[in-house]
């Protein structure tokens, strides 16, 4: 297998250099001659009309460009699936932080002043803000009765399975919270406006033909008059997706009207305010098993708060839905799931999709029919976890050789797992320190969901430049997850040449073709796929030019495109997607491929849960997964170590804390992320089977390593302090909480 | 308040800028003298993006008013290495995968830089807490204190030659 | 950044003299600012009301730690850095060097001073308990001349202090302990590092045949301002440290603490974790004496 000379290998990171140098210049470190700065002026309220909107004093106001909804020459809304998304409020505001009017001024510091000077007068209507006030339907803030969208999943016969005879039943309610990105650097944009060169904006953003699609509806021009390049991103995990493109149009607006160029760069305190976060979930699962231990049906209702648009809700619970079953095989299974609107700023994309909230509730809740059928957690998995032959919920056979029982044992091992878990019983009673080893099996499905890659439609080019040096056309985007390395990697290989001949093609929309956005886990096992056989075009162009013939260096190869070049023109090969044979996909009845390949993975908590302080620390991770081929060790280390970071501020640091809508602790001082000193040493092992229709036999990466952390960790604190927590963020305070009245009810038993 | 003259030693060369005297340090650096390599990702003093060394020491740039940096000298990355001569502490966090949207990097060296001046062989703890005010959300930190020790390691047979 | 620079002033006289008679002119119109770490937060934010600033961070006369036999004084402008790398202070003040080495991060500990913190006041102040807990004094200068008060009595309510407008903290003057006393700190934040306390206690003790002959604990965050346990402290001097004395110091604690709900947590778990704290280091306290 080890043939290949680049792929598998840990090369440096492409744009490494620029970033260790601090040279890579990210979007606040552009400047256009003449560029004047924006800022949006942002309702209070949660729900209600907009009366009066007055400009107070002390501000010089004629020097700045203001720009409402009347000032859109297109449409106003920003295009994602539904049409429903204001690019500016007009008249009516559904959520707090929903962008009124927008200001520009040649004095950036000036800004925050005049925007704070702008009053708004509303009339405030009745609002929701959780999916038990959405749900009881008393006041309509979306559609005819707030549901955004809503699923069933059926497999089998659930209601008789249901009613069968000696069968323990197990029902749970689980609930996680929103989570911010907190990419570290925050949103912005730059556009620039010409009548003859149209729009050109540059963005810090993961998906540029998002924002052009955007762009277009907003400013009604051609497709050739809309230009978007993304600049180095720092950081997104999917909080760049939707976002960005209601901050590029704000800027061209801006662009438009004030005849400069605009930047607009949100602070901190405006970003975690204003844009999107995790979906907070609840799910409710009723589970029939034998008493043996073997599952027989899950009967599951997912919900998730989509905010008060619908952006990305529909696909993010799309994946929640068919994640809910977990790893697990179910002869019978009924997923209802339903997104409602609430009064809340819209939630979007986050690393995971509505995997990490479906599957929390399933990995807790599986530990939970453990214990109900006197099974240890691992016991209960080996007879239950889905083999190859066997069929997910959607119906989907799994064709891969898989062996999630083996990997489980691996991982189980690594942990040291059997040993901790018996020490630990035996120790805890007398401590004050209770220890916990807790464990979450879960896959995760790459790519888009159904039939969506085929819907993308994705277009991939390889050329190679006038110097004889290669370039991937990609709109795939690099963003700290390697991109740029991987597909260089990749064509590197296929070509059979230096690593460092091959570059990126800047991400500009008129200069590389759409090759889809970059999420969900499909950069590297479908864009990766399309890269090769692109590069492969290339070659054999080359080779059928009588340029080049095999075997050739790295050089020989060079001089064979400028040869080619000189004598043609150009030399580019295009690469189409095309579906993997026999995928099925029903959206009606949601069964049948719902991805093209899965990841799996088997994750073990240890933890210490501090009576004295309730305070939780993990003391070892160990993270175990099958990803397909690993195409870069060391960037692939570095998605699941951060993932699993992210994964441990998900389950016990990072809440939202909500007044109505509105981010109240909007500053990093509150919102808790883990330091350098909040993390176990996070120990990283790979399971390598190649996926016959991945690039170099890759799957998917950067979504799996969030879905298995929390319910690892909340599995190891219910070890450690027999009480089950079912929600997340898990704070001292919600443990004190229970345990502490837990303690005192024991203390009065015993002074009885 | 108008605008003052303030003098500093940026990465060796004397700098002169005229701005108000609560300009922070961080807005000077990028505005004033160019030298974008230094991130603002909070501007409290929080994220460690902005840090830079001033007069040896590790500070936020975020909070420090241009007047108390005043005749002091400051190293950004920028006066780390360069490019084509990467400074121990560039090369490891480049071949240990420490850097990936590359936005904490600058800072991230920069206290990485401090904490090798302090301790040149340093424990675990005190590469945790050395890099305690640097928040980085793509990494997870793990490849970063493998460069860290990796950086040590090279400084220090580095530093036998 | 959601200030406008150009609105304020901040000067840098040379010297302390320069600076007091400023303040003593002009007394309420100028603020001071030492390592920035409030002030420039409060800047960033949009949210510093003050507009005339003036530096103090450079003034050599506030930058030193004196020690001689009995005691050890801090100036005001030394940075958490200089105190816990400070031999005198780790080997007598062991708590203080410890609140200081995890009082924000390491860039935070560089710029970040003790009088800043003492004066900002806030009830979560993470210097403040282990001041408590060793009887600190403060010392405060203006032109005027210098006044001298125990540290106690420095803290008058919420944001509340015992500081003129025309007075600047000077020094923190800690007497020399006996050797052989019990001491005990802990911080509870919202995470291990760069956190804001939710809970902050610190104390030191000393047991004379298995009795409490002398305790002091100092609390943060339970209060409008950083707390001294005084009633606690009276139930527990002369008595043995068993169960019922526990229970009964915990009792006394809650009558004593006055926590609040805020963004970071709630006031029954500071109740709660107070209680925890404080039985952990009676704990601990009763332990070391047995090991005598
Ligand atoms: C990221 C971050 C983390 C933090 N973490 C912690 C923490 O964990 N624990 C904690 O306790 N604090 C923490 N702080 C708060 C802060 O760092 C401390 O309060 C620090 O000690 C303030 O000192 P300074 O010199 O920076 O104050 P400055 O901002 O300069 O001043 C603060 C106030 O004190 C006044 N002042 C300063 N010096 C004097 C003086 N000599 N006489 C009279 N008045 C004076 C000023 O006028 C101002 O009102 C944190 C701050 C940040 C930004
Ligand atoms: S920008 Fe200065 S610490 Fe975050
Ligand atoms: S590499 Fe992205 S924040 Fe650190």
């Amino acid at each position: 297998m080890q043939k290949e000379r680049i792929v598998g290998k840990p090369v440096f990171r492409k744009e490494g250099i620029a970033k260790v140098c601090g040279a890579a210049r990210y979007i606040d470190d552009f400047s256009l001659p003449g560029m004047i700065f924006g800022a949006t002026v942002r309702n209070a309220i949660p729900r209600g009309r907009v009366l009066n909107i007055e400009f107070g004093p002390g501000i010089p106001w004629d020097e700045f460009t203001v720009v409402t909804a009347k000032d859109i020459p297109g449409k106003n809304y920003i295009a994602l699936i539904n049409q429903d998304w204001p690019c500016l409020a007009d008249g009516f505001v559904n959520h707090p932080q929903e962008a009124i009017l927008l200001l520009a001024h040649p004095d950036r510091q000036l800004l925050p002043l005049a925007v704070a000077a702008v009053r708004i007068e509303y009339e405030e209507l009745p609002s929701v803000h959780s999916i038990e006030e959405s749900e009881l339907q008393q006041t309509i803030v979306w559609g005819d009765d707030n549901i955004i969208k809503s699923y069933v999943m059926e497999k089998g016969d659930v209601d008789a399975a249901f009613a069968l005879p000696e069968i323990v039943i197990v029902k749970g309610e689980y609930s996680t919270g929103a989570q911010e990105h907190l990419y570290i650097e925050n949103n912005g944009a730059i556009a620039a406006y010409s009548e003859r060169d149209g729009v050109t904006l540059w963005g810090s953003l993961q998906c540029p033909f998002y924002a052009h699609k955007s762009l277009l509806g907003v400013t009604g021009l051609p497709e050739d008059k809309v230009r978007v390049i993304q600049v180095e991103t720092g950081g997104a995990f999917g909080g760049k997706e939707d976002y960005p493109s209601m901050i590029a149009a704000h800027a061209v607006l801006l662009a438009m009207k004030s005849g400069h160029p605009v930047k607009i760069i949100y602070d901190r305190m405006e970003d975690m305010a204003a844009t999107t976060k995790r979906h907070p979930s609840r799910a409710r699962h009723r589970t029939a098993v034998t008493k043996d231990g073997k599952l027989l049906a899950a009967d599951i209702e997912f919900c998730l708060d989509g905010g008060a648009y619908s952006t990305l809700s529909s696909t993010v619970l799309s994946r929640g839905t068919i994640h809910s079953g977990g790893p697990y095989y179910w002869p019978n299974i009924r997923v209802r799931s339903k997104a409602f609107a609430t009064n809340t700023p819209p939630h979007g994309a986050f690393r995971g999709f509505g995997a990490p909230q479906s599957l929390f509730a399933t990995e807790r809740h599986m530990d939970r029919v453990a214990k109900a059928v006197g099974l240890t957690p691992e016991e209960f998995r080996r007879r239950n976890l889905l083999r190859t032959g066997e069929t997910t919920c959607t119906g989907q056979v799994i064709r891969q050789q898989i062996d999630l029982e083996g990997w489980m044992e691996s991982a189980l091992d690594h942990a040291g797992y059997y040993e901790k878990r018996a020490r630990f019983d035996r120790e805890n009673t007398d401590s004050l320190r209770k220890k916990g080893i807790g464990l979450a099996v879960f896959l995760h499905g790459a790519g888009f969901t159904g039939s969506g890659e085929r819907y993308l439609n994705s277009l991939v080019g390889v050329d190679a430049t006038a110097e004889g040096r290669v370039r991937v056309l990609v709109s795939s985007t690099e963003f700290g997850q390697g991109t740029n390395t991987i597909l260089c990697q990749v064509a590197a290989e296929t070509l059979g040449i230096d690593y460092e001949v091959v570059e990126m093609a800047p991400a500009d929309t008129s200069v590389v073709p759409n090759s889809g956005p970059t999420v969900a886990s499909r950069t590297t096992m479908v864009v990766g796929g399309l890269v090769h056989s692109a590069a492969l075009g290339l070659k054999q162009t080359l080779i059928a030019s009588g340029l080049l013939s095999e075997p050739y260096t790295s050089d020989a190869f060079q001089n064979a495109a400028k040869s080619y070049i000189a004598k043609h023109g150009a030399l580019c090969s295009m690469s189409r997607y095309q579906a993997p044979p026999n995928v099925y996909w029903d959206d009606q009845k949601y069964s049948g491929e719902a991805y093209a390949a899965y990841s799996w993975a088997a994750y073990v908590a240890e933890v210490t849960v501090d009576l004295t302080a309730y305070f939780v620390t993990v003391d070892d991770f160990v993270a175990l997964q099958e990803v397909g081929r690993v195409l870069n060790p060391v960037l692939a280390r570095g998605q699941i170590e951060g993932g699993v970071a992210q994964g441990i501020g998900y389950a016990l640091y990072e809440k939202v804390v909500w007044d109505r809508g509105l981010m109240m602790n909007n500053q990093m001082t509150n919102y808790i992320m883990p330091t350098s000193q909040d993390l176990p040493p996070i120990r990283v092992f790979f399971e390598e089977i190649p996926f016959e229709y991945g690039a170099y036999g890759a799957k998917g990466i950067g979504e799996l390593p969030m879905d298995g952390p929390a319910p690892a960790i909340l599995n190891a604190i219910a070890h450690a302090t027999g009480e089950d927590f079912n929600a997340i963020p898990l704070l001292p305070e919600d443990i004190a909480e229970r345990l502490a009245a837990r303690t005192s009810i024991a203390k009065e038993m015993a002074a009885v | 308040m108008s605008a003052r003259r303030f003098s500093l030693c940026v990465n060796g060369v004397e700098r002169f800028v005229d701005v108000p005297p609560m300009a922070r340090l961080l807005d000077v650096l990028r505005h004033e003298l160019g030298l974008t390599g230094t991130k603002e990702g909070c501007g409290e003093g929080e994220c460690g993006s902005c840090s830079v060394l001033m007069n040896g020491e590790l500070v936020n740039s975020c909070l420090v008013p241009i007047a108390q940096a005043g005749g002091a000298s400051i190293l950004t990355i920028e006066g780390v290495g360069e490019q084509a001569r990467l400074h121990p502490v560039q090369k490891a966090f480049l071949e240990c995968g420490g850097a990936q949207c590359g936005i904490c990097t600058p800072g991230m060296i920069l206290a990485t830089v401090h904490l090798l001046g302090k301790h040149p062989r340093p424990t675990q703890e005190e590469i945790h807490e050395g890099l305690n005010g640097n928040l980085c959300r793509c990494t997870g930190y793990m490849r970063i204190f493998e460069a860290v020790e990796k950086a040590a390691c090279a400084m220090e047979s580095g530093a036998m030659e | 950044m959601r200030s406008y620079p150009a609105d304020y002033e901040l000067i840098t006289p040379g010297n302390l003299d320069a600076v007091l008679r400023l303040l003593s002119d002009e007394p309420g119109r100028w603020t001071a600012i030492a390592g920035g770490t409030e002030i420039m937060v409060l800047f960033g934010a949009g949210k510093l009301s003050a507009r005339k600033l003036v530096s103090i961070s450079p003034l050599s006369e506030l930058r030193e730690i004196f020690e001689d036999e009995d005691w050890i004084s801090i100036g005001s402008g030394c940075s958490f850095t200089q105190i816990r790398r400070h031999a005198g202070v780790q080997r007598h003040f062991p708590l203080l060097a410890k609140c200081a080495s995890w009082t924000g991060s390491i860039a935070n500990q560089n710029r970040g001073t003790i009088g800043g913190n003492l004066a900002n006041a806030s009830p979560a102040a993470d210097s403040s308990p282990a001041l408590l807990a060793y009887a600190a004094e403060i010392e405060l200068i203006s032109a005027r001349g210098t006044r001298r008060i125990p540290y106690e009595q420095f803290h008058l309510g919420y944001k509340k202090i015992a500081l003129a407008a025309d007075e600047l903290i000077r020094a923190v003057y800690l007497r020399k302990c006996p050797a052989d006393s019990f001491c005990y700190a802990r911080k509870v934040g919202t995470r291990n590092a760069q956190a804001i306390s939710k809970i902050c206690v610190a104390a030191t003790g000393k047991l004379h045949q298995g009795r409490v002959e002398e305790i002091r604990i100092g609390m943060g965050s339970v209060a409008p301002a950083p707390l001294h346990l005084v009633g606690t402290e009276r139930v527990l001097l002369g008595a043995a440290l068993n169960d019922a004395t526990i229970a009964e110091a915990r009792k006394a604690l809650l009558s004593e603490v006055a926590p609040i709900d805020d963004i970071r947590s709630t006031a029954s778990y500071r109740k709660l974790i107070a209680g925890n704290l404080l039985e952990e280091l009676l704990r601990e306290f009763a332990a070391w004496g047995d090991r005598k």
